[in-house]
This record gives C-alpha cells, sequence and structure tokens, in this order.
C-alpha cells in the first residue's frame, strides 16, 4: 500500500502539490486524472523519489520514502518500473543494453541470461529482433513498448505509468493499453498511471482520482466516474469548454511561472 | 527602485546557488571517484572523445601560437643580433602559459560544449530521471567518467601542445631566421626548469576540474526544451573561459610569489 500524506511542492511560489493526501491500494491499477500541467508528473516523481516534497510523507509498505538517504532510496527503487512520458530511452546504448540496463549495472547475472531476459521482456511488449538498434531508430510507439520492457525487466513490485498513449497514435495508443492490462493481469503488480486520456483511463483502471489545483478532489472506480454529480470531474470527462475549470487558469500560471 | 534592488539581491542568489551548487557537484563527484565498481571502459571512451579526438586542433592552434610566437619576438631580437633567444622565448611561454591555457580554452570549447549539450539533453528529456529510477547515480555514471577523462587526458594534450609549439617557433627559427637546429634546441631546454612544466601541469589539472564540474553543472541543471540546452551549453562555456582565465591569473600569481619561480 503507498500512502500519500499532506504532500506539498511549490517551485518558485507556484504551488504545485498543495496538502495532497491519497492512498493507493496493492494489486490495483490506479489512473490519475488530470488537465496538462496540473502536476502529474510532479506527484509521479514523488512517489519514486525523483523529487523531494517540501514537506509531507509518501510512505510505502510502511517507509517513509521521503526520508531515506540515496542509498535507500536506492535499494528502494529497484521495486519501481517507470514509464517516462517520452519513454527516455539512453540514446546511446543500444535497445537490449537499455532493457537490460538495471540487470547489468546492479545484478550479477551472466551477459546470457541478461540477454535473455531482455529478449523475454521485449517479446511481452510485442518486439522482436530488435535489441541491436538505438532507440533513435524506432518509431515513437515502439519507444513506448520498449520503455515499457525496461521498466518491467527488474521484476517491480510498483510500476508507474507516465501518459503511456500520449504521443502514439490511437491505435497504437490502444495496443498499448492491452499491453497494460495484459501484464497487470500476468504480473499482478500495483499500477499507478496519470493521463488525460479518458479511453485509457477507462480501460486500464480499477479506480479513477482525479487531481486539480494540487489536491485530489475525487476518487473511484470508473463506473462511479462516469456517474459522478461533480461538476469539475463531469467536465473534465466529458471535454467540455465551458465549466468550473475554465482557460484563464492556465493563462494565470503561465503568467505566474514567469515572475518566478 | 525596488524593482532593481530586488533584481540585485536575485542576482546575487544566483551567484551564491552557483556557487554552492558546483561546489557541491565537485565534492560528490570526488566523493563516487573511488566508489566501485570502476568502468574502465567508460573512462576510455572519454578519453577518446576528450584527448584523441582534440589532436588536430589542439595541433592547429599551438603550431600557429608557436609561429607566431616566433615572428613576433624575430622583430625585436633581429635588431639586437639575439636570434637563438627566441627559442628560450617560445619554449617558455608554451609551457607555462600558453600550451595549458589555449589547450584547456580549446577543450572548453570543444569538450565542454558537447558535455553540456549531451547531458543536457538527458535532462530534459528525463534520460537522468530514467537513469535514477534504474538505481544508478547520474553523477558516478555520467559525471566520474568524464571528469576522470579530463583529468588525465588535460595535461597530455597539454604537452603536446607545449611540443608542438616549440616545434612552431623551430620552423621559424631554423627555417627563416638562420638558427642552426643544434642551438635552437640548446636555447629550448637550458632555460626550462622542471617547476616551467610542473606550473603548466598543476594549472592543466585545475583547468580540468572547471571544464568538467562547469559543464557537468549546466548540462544536469538545463531547463526544458531545446532552447534550455542551448542557452546552458553558451552559458558552460562562457563561465569556463572565465573561470579558466581567472584561475590562470591565481595560478601564476601564486607561484610567482610562494616559489619563486623566476
Ligand atoms: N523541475 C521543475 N522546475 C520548475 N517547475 C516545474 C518543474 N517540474 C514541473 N514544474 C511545473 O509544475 C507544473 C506541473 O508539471 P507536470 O507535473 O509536468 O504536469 P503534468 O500534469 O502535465 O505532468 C508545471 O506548471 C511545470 O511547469
Ligand atoms: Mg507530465
Amino acid at each position: 500500500m503507498i500512502e500519500i500524506i499532506n504532500l506539498c511542492k511549490s517551485f518558485g511560489d507556484h504551488k504545485v502539490l498543495d496538502n495532497l493526501s491519497f492512498n493507493i491500494q496493492t494489486g490495483e491499477t490506479t489512473v490519475i486524472i488530470g488537465r496538462s500541467g496540473c502536476g502529474k508528473s510532479v506527484l509521479l516523481k514523488h512517489i519514486v523519489g525523483l523529487l523531494r516534497p517540501d514537506s509531507g510523507q509518501v510512505i510505502i509498505d510502511g517507509v517513509d520514502t521521503t526520508k531515506l538517504n540515496e542509498r535507500g532510496l536506492n535499494r528502494f527503487r529497484m521495486k519501481f518500473g517507470m514509464l517516462f512520458q517520452s519513454a527516455a530511452l539512453f540514446d546511446s546504448l543500444t535497445i537490449g543494453e537499455n532493457v537490460g540496463f538495471a540487470l547489468y549495472e546492479h545484478s550479477n547475472m551472466s551477459r546470457r541470461d541478461i540477454a535473455k531476459r531482455v529478449k523475454e521482456c521485449l517479446a511481452m511488449v510485442g518486439l522482436h529482433n530488435i535489441e541491436r538498434l538505438k532507440p533513435a531508430e524506432l518509431s515513437g510507439g515502439m519507444r513506448k513498448r520498449v520503455g515499457l520492457a525496461r521498466a518491467v525487466c527488474v521484476n517491480p513490485q510498483i510500476i508507474l505509468y507516465d501518459e503511456p498513449t500520449t504521443g502514439v497514435d490511437p491505435i497504437m495508443g490502444d495496443a498499448v493499453n492491452e499491453l497494460i492490462v495484459s501484464l497487470h493481469d500476468k504480473l499482478k503488480i500495483t499500477a499507478i498511471a496519470v493521463t488525460h486520456d479518458m479511453v485509457s483511463a477507462y480501460k486500464i483502471a480499477d479506480r479513477i482520482a482525479m487531481l486539480y489545483r494540487g489536491k485530489i478532489i475525487f476518487s473511484g472506480t470508473p463506473e462511479e466516474v462516469k456517474n459522478t454529480e461533480d461538476p469539475i470531474v463531469h467536465q473534465f470527462i466529458t471535454g467540455a469548454s465551458v465549466g468550473p475549470i475554465t482557460e484563464t487558469e492556465t493563462a494565470e500560471e503561465a503568467l505566474r511561472k514567469r515572475n518566478i | 527602485m525596488k524593482r532593481q534592488i530586488t533584481l540585485i539581491g536575485n542576482r546575487f542568489l544566483n551567484f551564491v546557488n552557483y556557487i554552492g551548487g558546483t561546489t557541491m557537484l565537485f565534492i560528490r563527484t570526488v566523493g563516487w571517484v573511488a566508489v566501485p565498481p570502476i568502468k574502465k571502459d567508460h573512462i576510455l571512451a572519454q578519453m577518446k572523445k576528450i584527448g584523441v579526438d582534440s589532436l588536430p586542433i589542439v595541433f592547429l592552434t599551438s603550431l600557429f601560437t608557436g609561429i607566431v610566437l616566433a615572428l613576433q619576438s624575430a622583430y625585436q631580437m633581429q635588431k639586437l643580433q639575439a636570434e637563438m633567444y627566441i627559442a628560450s622565448l617560445v619554449a617558455l611561454s608554451m609551457t607555462r602559459e600558453l600550451g595549458p591555457v589555449l589547450t584547456a580554452l580549446v577543450v572548453a570549447g570543444r569538450v565542454g560544449a558537447s558535455i553540456t549539450a549531451e547531458l543536457g539533453t538527458m535532462r530534459v528529456t528525463e534520460q537522468i530521471d530514467a537513469l535514477e529510477t534504474l538505481a544508478t547515480n547520474p553523477i558516478k555514471y555520467l559525471v566520474v567518467p568524464r571528469f576522470l577523462a579530463l583529468l588525465l587526458m588535460l595535461p597530455v594534450l597539454t604537452i603536446y601542445a607545449d611540443i608542438i609549439g616549440i616545434m612552431g617557433g623551430y620552423i621559424v627559427g631554423v627555417g627563416r631566421l638562420g638558427v642552426s637546429s643544434a642551438m635552437y634546441m640548446r636555447m629550448t631546454w637550458e632555460p626550462l626548469v622542471y617547476k616551467d612544466l610542473f606550473s603548466g601541469l598543476i594549472k592543466a589539472v585545475c583547468f580540468a576540474v572547471i571544464i568538467c564540474i562547469v559543464a557537468c553543472y549546466e548540462g544536469m541543471n538545463a531547463e526544458a526544451g531545446a532552447e534550455g540546452v542551448g542557452k546552458s551549453t553558451t552559458l558552460a562555456v562562457v563561465t569556463s573561459f572565465i573561470l579558466i582565465i581567472t584561475a590562470d591569473c591565481l595560478i601564476t600569481a601564486i607561484f610567482y610569489f610562494a616559489f619563486q619561480v623566476r
């Protein structure tokens, strides 16, 4: 179980997370929805410990990760797999080296065994014989899938997806969704995804939570989300331009950011 | 008025931040150097990129500098019929000053900029975050190999530059001014003492630290977007140029006063 308690984070005087509290159940796929720039990536980065909060706690299986030092954090990180928004493959390494990175760096498995494991992980995401290519030679969708293979290669207990379907065409997006669902069925791991793509959210989520103005303002099953009366959530999922969420807000935010 | 004070205050804060940040990076880098595993192939790859690939441009700059030094001094020396002293002048200027400084400036422009661009791109495409989530420290993985490679290769390049510069002087002295080859070599070696070479190499080591830490710091802290990386790269080159010149002045002064090297 992941408990997030009173998390606050500001960049300059731009408050991104504002006393956010939220629990994530083990074994479930939780999807966090919210507008672009509302702090979804920032929230994920706090969960893996890439960012330190100004105040608040992230408690994973009883351990407060915000208090860990670098070494403790690194041991903890082997529990995580993360798929980044832009896949974040290492340009200078081949696909095989990318997927097997953590094993090459931190395990004493033989190169043969690692190569086998890499092949397995790539097959899991439907890719074959591309170990020798460089990331630049792949399409966006393939890069996402390689990113996914890299994330699952270490057998994580928790996997995080940052906008898994953004930047790929709808058909590939659906394939990625299928993949996330099947990985979840196969590996039975806790998953947290952030997205603003509702199709994807409905497809993969056991539970959907909405991030708005630095707080989780709603959380429920996909059914509950569809039938909600909450005007903000309703506007977001139907994509209406008229409602409590207004354009001016983003303009204000942009201005605030320039004054930092 | 208030705005200006805020602006000056901000500038000062940024400056303090910068000093603190680079110092921390330096300390952490040194702390990680000895932590196993030591990646020999990473270091070797960087040594090739930093050292071997810089040979041609260092060759050109020092050769021409040697030639120009000789020609400039020939103008004066010929009047005194003391052409052979050109050899000593070129040798001393190259080893003590121009060899280390020119090499450092060339390397800062060529290698420093590419380090910043590379790390900056990795930062803005989340590759550095990805490294961390794969339980790998970016300083150990990215900065340490570059640091060690620069620390080893810049002194080597400096000695190379010294030799090529002296060769440039030789071409002018022996080829154009009629100094005999044996005389030229003798006048090169005679005034050179250990400390000349040594002070040049100390400079090279300091410059290597400056180039690496500034370039890596700028890269790791690049702001989002291609514009951010471009800005960081420019800043890295400008900052290392300024720091190299300043450090050169300081080290020369220290050697002059503390060791009384002529
Ligand atoms: N390292 C950072 N420095 C300054 N501002 C940041 C940083 N990371 C994120 N932000 C700001 O925090 C806000 C939320 O960003 P992010 O979490 O990336 O949004 P999204 O929900 O689209 O993933 C944005 O306004 C962004 O500009
Ligand atoms: Mg994001």
